[in-house]
């Protein structure tokens, strides 16, 4: 699951793992965003250079698997930082004070939504809820999932202490 | 006895808290050598009582809440395995009004049995509907549906019985059950409580779909935000599947239905009926004209049921316990329950379900108790995203899809979110355009360039730039977008943007240039 691993566990991207995950899961029907997921789930991002091999082994165009992962919100297309903090900028979020969250977690990180901070510590993403919406502002935070949020809960679960 | 003692593994409840909680339990049931046992339910939807830890005790369910891993010594202390009294003491927790007051169908086992025990599930009702249905036979089935009055409760409300009918009259070597599983709408958490707290009662409606139209592959189509309820419904599928409940032999019926659960990818399109089954094929999320209809030419071009996860999960008990038992409740044409998912700016959020006919003033102020923030109620955005806002002038509306047309709106999903009166709806509906711009597919140009226009007259309007004009210009794009979008996506968000310049014009007249924000 996309988030569900982070970068400190990730493996470099390498051809033949590649290769590897698309002959697993090309029995699927469909099986184009089961791979991508795959490779997300593995690197944490969708490398370039698999874009080809994915391509050859479905027998699609290099034009058709680029459309595909550049469709979807999900898939990232560099390396995420070692944190990936998922914030939930809808409606029910927003009434509950989560424009304010964003706007000063963006300060304190000196980011903006779906960039990451210099020293790869952190990726913030902005996401279209959450399915939390009852205990908004809601954010999921490598994976695991948080009601009530502010900033200074967020900037905590990202920070070098309890990264180790 | 062994005493059950429940601690939700809802993702909610796990947002507040609840895992540490768990972790509690596990160490004072380990250190004091207590007799009792740890069950890891979905959750009742009380959400403002988050953890909610329940005990079985012989007079019933008893509740505690919200339960901070820091307070379990000392509610076991203060006789928690009994029932014991103790300051976060809720009492019986059917007994709560929020709880008491509602007409729980589909939700009836959410939250009372452990999601993975398939024998809970058939200790609690579960699989009646299957076993009759196998006793049916597909016509009947349907015609069950169809009387039953259920209509989608993914937000088009078309009536489900006669989506069933035009596959299982199609002729086909292959056909499908799709399962849209893609709950984008902000303030909706259904699906996901649902798949959660009761994935067997999705499987049971899936199996039943098929033996109604024909079809032996189901595919859950669930959104990648909801990770936990895909890896739920993943291991519910796996035990189903070795439990004979899915697979070569239904139940011991001779009859076949085998699923999987496919994981979306963060694009709201999805949620979109022809745009789901692309992106089930590995493709763009990308919109299909209609004409054909899915039921003709849907997954991989064959016969298609795609329905919402609660309208799936409605089938089972129309079909245990009769048509008429759910056609009998309701309000006009809207039939049986539904559950209003209360969220936002709300003292006591959670899951209603009921017959149709609450007034939003009932679920924002009864159910609710006003805002989070004790501030007056200002607004409430029902059916998502593309839903209107409404001001509580109209608060005496009724639930009722008809009835929410009528005035400019939808039911939708069943999401009510509530604003208080610190929200400004210039700004709502900029973002409902902006919103629309970032989920857009891009097939259709009314959404995927008039989104963008609307976001920008809109921030000329929130800067003082000539408001009427502007507004007018809004009014005549709102009018393209609403008769020349292909799917909903281009053609609802007019509602959000339109309701607020008619319930709330004041947010749009206002500004002098000097203070724009």
């Amino acid at each position: 699951m996309s988030g569900a691993r982070q970068s400190s566990r990730l493996a470099e991207w390498d051809a033949g793992a590649t290769t590897r995950i698309v002959e697993d899961l090309r029995h699927l029907d469909g099986p184009l965003l089961a791979i991508l997921h795959a490779l997300q789930d593995r690197h944490g991002y969708i490398d370039d250079q698999a874009l080809p091999i994915i391509a050859d082994l479905l027998n699609l165009s290099r034009a058709e698997v680029h459309g595909v992962v550049s469709f979807y919100h999900d898939f990232r297309r560099r390396p995420p930082g070692r944190h990936v903090i998922k914030l939930c900028r809808s409606e029910a979020c927003q009434s509950v004070g989560g424009e304010r969250v964003a706007r000063r977690l963006e300060a304190s990180l000196a980011i903006a939504a779906g960039e990451t901070t210099p020293d790869g510590r952190v990726t913030l993403e902005s996401v279209y809820c959450l399915g939390n919406c009852a205990l908004g502002p809601a954010a999921l935070v490598d994976g695991k999932l948080y009601g009530r949020v502010d900033e200074k809960l967020l900037r905590h679960l990202v920070s070098p202490e309890v990264a180790a | 006895m062994t005493v059950r003692l429940f601690v939700p593994r809802d993702a909610a409840a796990l947002s507040v808290g609840a895992h540490g909680v768990a972790l509690a339990f596990e160490a004072e049931i380990r250190g004091r050598g207590l007799d009792a046992t740890l069950v890891r339910n979905g959750s009742r939807g009380l959400f403002w009582l988050e953890p909610l830890v329940e005990v079985e005790t012989p007079s019933g369910r008893v509740g505690y809440g919200p339960v901070g891993p820091g307070d379990v010594p000392g509610l076991v202390d203060a006789g928690l395995l009994t029932g014991g009294a103790h300051r976060l003491s809720l009492g019986p927790v059917e007994a709560i009004p929020y709880l008491a007051n509602q007409q729980r169908l589909t939700f009836q086992r959410c939250g009372v049995i452990d999601p993975l025990s398939l024998d809970d599930y058939a200790a609690h009702g579960g699989l009646d509907g299957l076993r009759r249905a196998l006793a049916l036979g597909g016509a009947a089935i349907v015609d069950a549906v169809a009387e039953s009055g259920l209509r989608g409760r993914g937000g088009a409300a078309f009536p489900t019985g006669i989506k069933w009918r035009a596959v299982l009259e199609a002729e086909a070597d292959i056909k499908y059950i799709v399962c849209n599983a893609d709950e984008g709408d902000s303030g909706t958490f259904a699906d996901r409580m649902l798949m959660e707290g009761d994935p067997f009662l999705l499987i049971e409606g899936m199996a039943i779909a098929g033996l109604a139209v024909g079809a032996e592959k189901g595919v859950v189509y669930v959104r990648s935000e909801y990770p936990h309820a895909f890896r739920r419904l993943g291991q519910a599928i796996d035990i189903a599947r070795r439990r004979g409940l899915l697979g070569f032999d239904l139940l011991g019926s001779g009859r076949r239905f085998e699923m999987e659960a496919r994981l979306g990818a963060g694009a709201y399109i999805c949620g979109e009926e022809t745009a789901l089954l692309e992106s089930l094929e590995g493709k763009r999320g990308q919109v299909r004209f209609k004409p054909p209809l899915p039921a003709h030419h849907g997954l991989f071009g064959r016969p298609t049921v795609i329905n919402n996860v609660i309208s799936l999960a409605s089938v089972p008990f129309i079909l245990a316990e009769g048509a008429a038992a759910y056609r009998d409740l309701g309000h006009g044409r809207s039939r049986g329950t539904t559950p209003i998912q209360l969220a936002g700016n709300v003292r006591r959020g959670g899951l209603i379900e009921r017959a149709f006919g609450l007034t939003l003033g009932e679920i924002v102020e009864d159910y609710g108790g006003g805002t989070l923030t004790g501030r007056p109620v200002r607004a409430v955005q029902v059916g998502g995203p593309l839903g209107a806002y409404w001001p509580t002038s109209l608060f005496h509306v009724p639930f009722d899809y008809e009835a929410f047309l009528e005035r400019g709106g939808m039911v939708g999903h069943g999401g009510v979110v509530v604003f208080d009166d610190s929200v400004d709806l210039a700004a709502q509906a900029r973002f409902a355009f902006a919103f629309c711009a970032h989920e857009s597919c891009g097939k259709c140009t009314p959404c995927r360039i008039g989104s963008i226009r609307g976001a920008e007259t809109l921030d000329k309007i929130i800067a003082g730039e000539a408001p009427e004009a502007n507004g007018d210009l809004v009014r005549d794009l709102c009018e393209v977008m609403r008769d020349g979008s292909l799917c909903a996506l281009g053609g609802l968000t007019p509602l959000p943007v339109l309701s607020a310049f008619d319930h709330f014009p004041e947010d749009f007249e206002r500004r002098p240039r000097s203070a724009a924000p």
